[in-house]
């Protein structure tokens, strides 16, 4: 089954076109990377699906047509968004992060387990429960922002450039923690990544954008024998 | 003895009037992240309507009522028609959108009823209360108690509440607390009637006291930024000891300090400002602010 298929999207900033049209499917539980160079179109793709930018095209989630809700109603369907740059509530505590990513849940006692659940996931933010967002460093942030998106139980998590800024153990460590919850927790995934090695250690396949067009589409094992992803994204 | 602490219990009398316009804008300020300049506005506004509906012969407290569900329909609307079209850009316009807001609504309120006072009658008796040989009136502790309820209910919101979480989240970053599933619009347009209702509580405590004209609130403005700035953005604990210390110290100042005066007990707040910032830059009781960049 698909969960999320993307039919011709596009989008623009004012007069700029950003988006020409991007396609792109996620099946239940899959897991889907966007590649591409700086300006073509990765986060936009990105925030049309959450609502944060106006888009023509079809958005289709589960079934619906989900273009032009608002991203408070997007997230209501099950769609999290974690952010380039993070996004987390820097005068907030961790804890209060935390709660904030569950605010549409109403099972207390569920809250509070997913709250130990990601603690233990990120055992970083258990020594900083109480610390505002904005005291923590950056890999810690990054954790934060994955574990909020985490406590809305979404069943799409899309994920934007989650390595930029860290130290590459920090980047493993925060990629090898997504993995984890993806193959417990069942979550379907699009991920936005500068770091290709990084991110085929996390997708099932990838589509490469070029000026707002998806140009191609393949699974990981193809993407990577192709000289010409290797040259541009895989570092020779 | 006795001079000193009735001073002192004027000082804080006066206090708690700088401390009610202070709770409301650390309320917009919790649930916007703006400073709203025009909150004292928007409180004299719903006074004018209380005391239009009580030359009328409605009852007072009906009156009351009436001007604080105005005050909550009225600070949702400002919101969703005029602040929305400026949160999105640099927080600076917007506060200078809210003190527009205030000339407007100062003058639309002169316009419509004179710029001459109006006394507005008090919903506690003048009488006084003796004890210790202070004298009291049952005014000043009726608005102080008022305060300090409101005060301990703004704490609980904030600290203790789902929707208090909710608002805060929203002023700190509104469109990644939409990735969370937060209605924004709607959650700063319940902090903006929030906090219009908080003013016009605290419009309608001092009205009687300061009497009812287009500009009523304009020094306790001044007075109230002196105590939000003092007592910390973010703790309503914080904002209404710092106006009470205010109102206390400004009048010992002006009794005990012969350089002071009463001519020059109006800087008493700035120096004290001043000084307290050069200590503790995020206010008495702030949260300090860490950034990592």
């Amino acid at each position: 089954m698909t969960l999320l298929e993307l039919e011709g999207l596009t989008a623009s900033y004012g007069p700029v076109q950003v988006l020409e049209g991007v396609s792109l499917s996620v099946p239940d539980n899959g897991a889907v990377g966007i590649l591409g160079a700086n300006g073509a179109g990765k986060t936009t793709t990105l925030r049309a699906i959450s609502g944060t930018v106006r888009a023509g095209g079809r958005i289709v989630f589960d079934g619906k047509d989900i273009r032009g809700l608002r991203p408070d109603q997007v997230a209501a369907l099950g769609i999290a968004h974690v952010p380039e740059g993070r996004g987390t509530l820097g005068d907030l505590s961790v804890r209060d992060n935390l709660r904030v990513g569950a605010y549409l849940r109403r099972d207390r006692k569920g809250i509070a387990a997913d709250i130990d659940f990601c603690l233990e996931l990120f055992p970083n933010l258990q020594d900083r429960i109480t610390s505002n967002a904005s005291a923590l460093s950056g890999g810690e942030q990054q954790m934060l922002a994955v574990a909020r998106a985490i406590m809305s139980k979404p069943r799409l998590l899309l994920l934007d450039e989650a390595s930029l800024g860290l130290a590459p153990s920090t980047a493993k460590n925060v990629y090898d923690a997504i993995r984890h919850l993806r193959l417990t927790l069942g979550i379907a995934m699009v991920v936005v990544e500068q770091n290709a090695n990084l991110a085929f250690t996390l997708v099932d396949s990838a589509t490469v954008l070029e000026t707002g067009r998806s140009v191609l589409t393949g699974t990981s094992a193809e993407l990577k024998g192709m000289d010409e992803i290797r040259r541009a994204y895989l570092g020779g | 003895m006795g001079t000193f602490v009735q001073l002192v219990v004027d000082g804080l009398s006066a206090g708690s009037v700088y401390a009610a316009i202070a709770l409301a804008i650390v309320l917009v300020h919790s649930a916007t992240g703006l400073i709203n300049f025009a909150q004292g506005g928007m409180a004299v506004l719903s006074v004018y309507i209380a005391w239009w509906l009580t030359t009328r012969g409605v009852p007072l407290i009906v009156a009351l009522l009436v001007s604080i569900v105005f005050s909550i329909v009225f600070g949702a609307l400002v919101e969703r028609f005029l602040m929305r079209r400026f949160e999105r850009g640099d927080p600076d316009t917007a506060v200078v959108v809210t003190i527009g807001l205030l000339t407007l609504i100062t003058g639309v309120a002169g316009w419509l009823w004179t710029y001459n006072n109006q006394q507005f009658p008090s919903l506690f008796s003048l009488d006084t209360v003796s004890f210790l040989g202070v004298s009291v009136s049952q005014r000043s502790l009726g608005t102080t108690a008022v305060i300090v309820v409101v005060m301990v209910a703004l704490q609980a919101l904030f600290i203790g509440t789902k929707l208090g979480l909710a608002l805060r989240a929203v002023a700190n970053n509104p469109e990644s607390a939409a990735f969370s599933g937060l209605p924004v619009g709607r959650l700063l347009m319940v902090g903006w009637g929030l906090a219009a209702a908080l003013g016009a509580v605290a419009g309608a405590l001092v009205a009687p006291q300061l009497t009812l004209t287009p500009g009523m609130l304009d020094n306790a403005l001044v007075y109230a930024l002196a105590a939000v700035i003092l007592g910390g953005l973010t703790s309503p604990v914080g904002v209404v000891v710092a106006a009470w210390l205010i109102g206390v110290l400004e009048n010992l100042a002006a009794v005990y300090v012969p350089f002071i005066g009463y001519d020059l007990k109006v800087a008493v707040p700035f120096i004290l400002i001043f000084v307290v910032l050069l200590v503790r830059p995020q206010g008495l009781f702030g949260r300090k602010t860490v950034v990592r960049v």
